[in-house]
């Protein structure tokens, strides 16, 4: 009996944080759509977010590339005797997948972590509470830069991870495996529409409002001191990889059946 | 003038204020001593709209301000000024931009007067050239008087200080003291100061209220609390482990 009243509390106490964090996505759309927010901010985090990820996005999606090159490789040559359609599955797993998928994860723990370490330490520190008494609203100045600048910099950096990983594939494909050029190009042309890529770049664009909201939200809910800052952090980017693998389940499915990819 | 009504407030099952009546007469420097935890950063945070009572009223100015929207409410805060406990300095800017960054909001001033502003209100609490500094290059109690410079910037009309004295030297905590009173006089401000530091509160205030199990249990001139006969209000401000108030020890 107990343990059904232990587990009606946390479902409460789930949808009740879900109702909030809704309620704070639709505070900084609402911010957003009116044109009320800081701009000067919303350059500076661009960079900071977007131009500072590009490094580490561009090393693990060369390596995915490279990898499912060889993989894919391994496993027709077992079938068909031969490395054949490497440039068709590489193509299409990176920018349908992996390249959406991979770089929100990483940008969870990057930049999601961030920001919810950086505004969990304002709050504690009392220093959202200060912007509100020199009159400044914090979603306005804290939550809509950073908002913007996850909703354009994702999408962006996904592009690149694209274009790496299959650049990643075709060395491996050329150099490795000794597959001609026009063969894994042809692959890739052959087979991919835009559609394809819009359906990863719509994904994209879904990771990065989980990734925001849920930093935002753990950020300017942060209780507790030092301590509060880790937990809200760590919360942050186990909620956001979560939400993301299981989401794009759904948005895959969902994409797919209007004909998007 | 700021009058608050019947103020009730909770936090989940954390009952805080069960009913605060208070007020505030313009020009004075009223003192709100109370235990730690009992809710006086609470109190203060309410007056000035960063927290909402579950019921009551808070005036300011004759201005009911619970129920303001967020515009509105802006408005309201422009007569606020308020020096929060831990300083809560923008670490990612430097003194200056600090100290400036309500002047900034206003709008009404150019750069330059707001560079001149900034030197006026820093040499007012006696640090000079330090506009350049980062928050994490001062010490606790430098922190604190910058803090106090950009709560003056904008000429507020009423200054809430949470804890002033807390956490630093007794005679930096004196300097604090003597900046209180010193800027009472020069800028005719009312006011709000919160703390448990008696040696301060007997010091600045000419208006002193005790907070208590989420009452106002009672108010009166220093020396009225200096010579009290309630028994709540004599042990706390005397400092004593004897006496109705039970702090609980574990
Ligand atoms: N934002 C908040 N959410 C939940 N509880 C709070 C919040 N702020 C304060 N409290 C609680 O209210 C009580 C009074 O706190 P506070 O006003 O900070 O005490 P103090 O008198 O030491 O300043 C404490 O029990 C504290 O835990
Ligand atoms: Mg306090």
């Amino acid at each position: 009996m107990k343990i059904f009243w232990l587990i009606g509390e946390k479902f409460l106490k789930l949808s009740e944080e879900l109702g909030c964090a809704y309620k704070m996505f639709m505070q900084i759309l609402h911010t957003f759509l009116t044109g009320k927010y800081d701009k000067e901010n919303t350059t500076y985090q661009m960079v900071l977010i977007g131009v500072k990820s590009i490094p580490v996005i561009l090393l693990t999606s060369a390596f995915t590339g490279m990898v499912l090159a060889l993989q894919t490789a391994y496993s027709t040559r077992n079938i068909f005797n031969e490395p054949i359609y490497i440039g068709s599955v590489v193509g299409f797993s990176i920018v349908k997948e992996l390249g959406p998928v991979l770089t929100a994860v990483v940008l969870a723990g990057r930049v999601g972590a961030a920001i919810a370490s950086e505004l969990g330490t304002m709050k504690v520190t009392e220093q959202i509470d200060a912007l509100y008494t020199l009159g400044t609203n914090p979603i306005r100045y804290l939550a809509v830069p950073r908002f913007i600048s996850m909703v354009i910099m994702v999408p962006i950096l996904t592009i690149f991870a694209d274009i790496v990983g299959i650049i990643g594939g075709f060395f491996v494909s050329v150099y490795k495996l000794g597959i001609a050029p026009v063969v894994y190009q042809n692959d890739i042309l052959d087979y991919m529409r835009t559609e394809d890529l819009f359906h990863g770049l719509i994904k994209s664009v879904f990771f990065a409002l989980i990734i925001v909201t849920t930093a935002c939200y753990k950020g300017f809910t942060c209780e507790g001191g030092a301590e509060g800052v880790g937990r809200s952090t760590t919360q942050t980017v186990v909620i956001s990889m979560v939400m993301i693998l299981v989401s794009d389940y759904f948005l895959t499915a969902l994409l797919v059946m209007f004909g998007v990819g | 003038m700021i009058k608050i009504v019947n103020i009730h407030k909770s936090f989940c099952e954390n009952v805080v204020f069960k009913g605060v009546d208070l007020e505030i007469k313009d020009g004075e420097t009223i003192t709100i001593i109370g235990g730690s935890g009992c809710g006086k950063s609470v109190l203060i945070k309410h007056i000035v709209g960063l927290l909402k009572p579950d019921s009551g009223e808070i005036y300011v100015d004759n201005e009911e301000i619970t129920k303001l929207d967020e515009d509105k409410l802006f408005e309201v805060q422009k007569k606020f000024g308020f020096l929060f406990q831990s300083a809560a300095l923008f670490d990612s800017l430097n003194v200056k931009e600090n100290v400036a960054f309500g002047l900034r909001n206003l709008k009404i001033m150019s750069e330059h007067d707001i560079s001149e502003k900034v030197k006026e209100c820093l040499s007012r609490i006696g640090l000079e050239g330090i506009e350049n500094m980062k928050p994490s290059e001062l010490s606790g109690g430098m922190k604190k008087r910058v803090a106090l410079a950009r709560a003056i910037a904008t000429g507020p009309k009423y200054i809430f200080y949470d804890e002033p004295t807390t956490g630093i030297d007794p005679i930096m905590a004196d300097v604090i003291n003597d900046l209180i009173i010193h800027l009472q006089k020069t800028l005719a401000v009312t006011s709000i100061v919160v703390t448990h530091d008696m040696t301060s509160a007997y010091k600045i205030s000419n208006h002193i209220a005790m907070l208590y199990d989420g009452k106002i249990i009672g108010e009166g001139t220093p020396s009225e609390f200096k010579k009290t006969e309630n028994m709540y209000i004599k042990q706390f401000t005397t400092g004593s482990s004897v006496g109705p108030i039970k702090m609980k020890v574990r």
